[in-house]
């Protein structure tokens, strides 16, 4: 499909003609540049059709399933859309409450983000909470960086933080990105060994970030001899949200004794997440390590009043330019009232149901490398189907052509070939029986044609792209590939 | 319960397949004293009921006064084709496209914009976006250091001190050493920030329009810092760069924006954009996502992420940079703005912008006692200097329905009388009249 730039005609004027005033006449022509950016001319209906067509090249959970492992690719309710467009917060500067007197307007924002704090709070058993951060990886870098306000103003010598090999990669990209070195742990029996552990941890240990239930879908059921563990050496033990939605309403992970949490809106409270952002990564933290977040906080005063409070000594400072991606936080907010206390479990609870279901259909077709009672996602290999050279990227692809999204793929990196499901609770048990079926059936067909396998997908706008071409040629941009 | 479709009858059936009595045999593993001792959250509320409970909070905040509110966040207008597109399910309810057959429409799209904010900036490349303008200042700042491996940074203090703020707090356990360069009357100190770089410099950071809404030429002071072998890092914005003399044309090495205003509404202070691009050099230094086009094996053009080697789902602990995804919607959203108004439509809205701000510029310093603070051209910001301190004067305006502008004192000594006000092309000059006639007497 041609890009908007190849479909552009110069001079013809989209929904808004440029009238005659002349720029000249306010800014010298030297600080002006040289000629046109070579933006698109089009019509507004060659506009509306051009990014039609493009969606329709599109999976997305509204008309396809979306059972990509560690991304709680759930339903996202529509009338979040509502709450998120009304003018009353669309049109608000977020400078503001910043303003001397102008609080008061700003009121219903404020009380948003003091309340979402506060059913966070209750959630997850944390003390406190910033909602500053605009997706998941941010609300990691923001955890590690609390971390080490932590330990600076205990005066703690610290150089290290520990990470489980099935961790995801941001885990170790942020505690590095923050100035730590990186340990990596094996993992034993799918979950975190507290022996392998004990053989790393030492006084320059900071912290050790941890997603519960992990990568595999399992719980880390040695949780309360870690926490003990790392009590002793005064490290933080780090929760990485991404799989909350396996324990609502089932565990508070502040009750289990984890010092920082971050949480993914946009996969537990079903904000949609649009291609790839944006998100919201909150960051919840425990009383001891509340000293340090960021600022500004939000508060309310006697009088019942929201105001923003900046006088923190000991904050992080700034993670964000102002309180976080709201219009995403806000989606969350409505998402919590709406389901509650009840509803909230129950999505766990179902998450959990269905996930279960569908390994317990797979079993017998396809290898799993911890089989036993797993949380909100399960990973299966694909190692028997290799041998006949159908390996999970090829079973991937067929996936698409019967019109589901593939599972996560080759990751976590410590199983071969893997394939690694979830549901959500959001899923009718007919979708998941279709899904399980075809996959059911590409087994059969690996087993009796393994080489049709290599051609898929077939019924999608293009056949399976060169990548190393793209990585060799960088064509980037359309200007590049016009070079 | 809303959004679990599962009946009774269809639960027992499937906790016969698992072999499991109810749903709790299922969370076994959690151990008792791991179970909440309490989960006090309120019970759940119909939709009906939620929107009016959130629309009753919407009111409680006053989105109807004038504002000459801008600081680097604009309210410009956006064209209704932004929402409409890029509320499409299929866009919407996608993810990062790791499946790049079944997610043509948003990796076109990425391409698109990276073509898009490229052209404007005069940069060779970008990438699918970050988060906002600040973390995209401070993932150029890291490109720089691991590019000269030097530590170093000089920094024009007249870059909107919202972002200098975070780059302090970011880089607080980094070793790295900042020098700010104060600015003059509003004016960046070019000569100052040149007689800064050295080479042990690893970056030069600077804004076009400044802060104080003063625009500048730096071809001048990159070329110094190239000689230096340092990075030169520019924050621009992106409706005036239709105009304005590009950071490419300057001859920076990398080129980041606030995005916000290319179709993204205030809200409150996100989500936003962060835009990032760069020289063909640099590119393998760039954080995040980039998307690259190719062909499939029918010699098909097709689109996929590229250049992955840089990211942490593949380099962990030595990626460019911990960021996972980027602001893919907001991304589309500018792209979706960019396309509706097109070149024309854009120049439009940011000749309108300046227009308005110099004819308000005008009017307010005819009355006596405030005098221009920002010198020489200026686009759609400028400050201007009170007989009064500012943040008295917001407060009383504020009353009087305005929102007259930024209190330059809140990062500026010595600028406690400083205001700072932006005109967009949703501004009137009959908003512009009555703020000017309520100035007046407010400072009587």
């Amino acid at each position: 499909m041609k890009t908007i730039f190849e479909k552009s005609v110069p001079g013809r004027e989209g929904c808004w003609p440029c009238d005659g005033i002349g720029e000249e006449a306010y800014i010298p022509r030297e600080l002006l540049r040289d000629g046109e950016a070579g933006l698109p001319s089009s019509g507004e209906l060659d506009v509306v059709r051009h990014f039609t067509k493009l969606s329709q090249r599109n999976f997305g959970v509204d008309g396809n399933f979306y059972p990509l492992g560690s991304c709680t690719m759930k339903y996202n309710p529509k009338f979040t859309e509502l709450v998120a467009g009304m003018p009353g917060f669309t049109r608000l500067h977020p400078v503001m409450p910043q303003l001397q007197g102008a609080g008061r307007f700003c009121q219903g924002a404020l009380e948003v983000m003091y309340d979402t704090e506060q059913l966070l709070c209750e959630l997850t058993g944390m003390h406190a909470y910033t909602m500053h951060p605009m997706a998941g990886a941010h609300g990691e870098l923001t955890g590690v960086m609390l971390m080490a306000a932590y330990h600076k103003d205990k005066g703690n010598k610290k150089s290290k933080i520990i990470v489980p090999d099935s961790a995801h990669g941001t885990n170790p990209a942020s505690a590095a990105v923050a100035g730590y070195e990186v340990v990596s742990i094996e993992s034993r029996d799918g979950i975190v060994d507290p022996e392998a552990l004990r053989e790393v941890l030492d006084d320059e240990v900071a912290g050790v970030m941890m997603t519960c239930p992990n990568t595999l879908g399992l719980f880390e059921t040695h949780l309360p001899e870690i926490v003990s563990m790392l009590r002793e050496v005064d490290a933080l033990l780090y929760y990485d949200g991404a799989n909350l939605n396996a324990i609502m309403g089932q565990m508070k992970v502040g009750d289990a004794g984890f010092d920082i949490v971050h949480l993914n809106l946009h996969k537990t409270l079903g904000t949609p997440h649009g291609g790839g952002g944006p998100g919201s990564g909150p960051v919840g933290v425990s009383k001891r390590v509340e000293p340090y977040l960021p600022i500004s906080r939000v508060e309310k005063m006697e009088d019942g009043q929201f105001a923003l409070s900046y006088d923190h000594p000991k904050s992080i400072g700034y993670v964000a330019p102002f309180y976080g991606n709201f219009g995403v936080y806000l989606k969350a907010y409505a998402y919590m009232l709406r389901l509650g206390r009840t509803g909230l479990s129950r999505a766990s609870e179902h998450a959990v149901l269905a996930a279960n279901y569908m390994r317990k259909r797979l079993e017998k077709h396809f290898e799993i490398p911890f089989n036993r009672t797993c949380m909100h996602e399960f990973v299966a290999s694909a190692v028997r189907q290799a041998e006949k050279g159908v390996r999970a990227l090829d079973i991937a692809k067929a996936l698409l052509d019967k019109g589901h999204h593939a599972p996560t793929v080759y990751f976590p990196l410590i199983v071969k070939e893997c394939m690694m499901v979830e549901p959500t609770e959001t899923e009718s048990k007919a979708t998941l029986d279709r899904f399980v079926d075809d996959l059911i059936a590409i087994a059969e067909q690996a087993d009796a044609d393994p080489e049709s396998l290599h051609q898929c997908p077939t019924t999608l706008p293009v056949t399976r792209l060169d990548e190393t071409f793209a990585a060799r040629a960088m064509q980037l941009t359309q200007d590049m590939v016009e070079d | 319960m809303p959004y679990v479709p599962h009946t009774p009858d269809e639960v027992r059936e499937m906790l016969d397949v698992i072999g499991a009595g109810s749903i709790e045999e299922l969370f076994a593993e959690i151990p008792e004293d791991l179970r909440p001792k309490s989960f006090d959250l309120p019970e759940g509320l119909s939709e009906m009921d939620v929107l009016m409970r959130l629309e009753a909070m919407a009111a409680r905040n006053a989105t109807d006064k004038a504002s000459f509110l801008g600081a680097g966040f604009y309210d410009h207008y956006i064209p209704a084709t932004v929402d409409a597109l890029t509320m499409r399910g299929e866009f919407y309810t996608a993810y990062t496209p790791y499946q790049p057959e079944a997610s043509q429409g948003t990796l076109q799209a990425i391409f698109e914009y990276q073509t898009a904010v490229s052209r404007l900036m005069g940069m060779e490349c970008s990438n699918a976006s970050v988060y906002d303008g600040g973390t995209a200042l401070y993932e150029a700042l890291m490109m720089a250091v691991r590019k000269t491996k030097r530590r170093k940074v000089v920094v024009s203090e007249a870059l909107n001190p919202i972002y200098r703020v975070m780059l302090d707090s970011y880089t607080s356990n980094l070793n790295l050493e900042f020098v700010s360069v104060p600015h003059k009357d509003g004016m960046t100190d070019i000569e100052g920030i040149k007689a800064a770089i050295d080479k042990e410099t690893a970056a030069v950071m600077v804004q076009n329009p400044n802060f104080f809404g003063s625009v500048n030429d730096f071809t001048e002071l990159f070329k110094t810092a190239a000689e230096q072998k340092a990075v030169s890092i520019i924050s621009s914005y992106p409706v005036l760069q239709t105009l304005l003399k590009t950071p490419g044309e300057m001859g920076a090495d990398i080129a980041v924006a606030e995005g916000q205003s290319l179709g993204m509404p205030l809200s409150f202070g996100g989500p936003y954009l962060g835009i990032m691009t760069c020289t063909k050099k640099m590119v393998r230094q760039m954080p995040g996502r980039i998307v690259g086009r190719t062909k499939d094996t029918e010699d098909r053009t097709g689109y996929v992420l590229t250049l992955q080697a840089r990211e942490q789902h593949i380099r962990r602990q030595k990626a460019t940079s911990n960021i996972c995804s980027n602001q893919s919607l907001c991304a589309l959203r500018a792209l979706a703005h960019i396309c509706s108004l097109g070149e024309q439509g854009l120049r439009r809205a940011a000749r309108l912008s300046i227009e308005r701000a110099h004819q308000l510029a005008d009017r307010l310093t005819a009355i006596e006692g405030v005098e221009m603070l920002t010198k020489g051209a200026f686009g759609n910001e400028f400050a201007v200097t009170l007989p009064v301190p500012a943040f008295d004067l917001i407060g009383n305006m504020l009353e009087k329905g305005f929102v007259p502008g930024f209190p330059l004192g809140r990062y500026y000594e010595g600028l406690e009388n400083g205001l700072l006000l932006a005109c967009t092309e949703k501004t009137t000059e009959e908003q512009i009249g009555v703020f000017v006639e309520m100035m007046k007497g407010a400072l009587k």
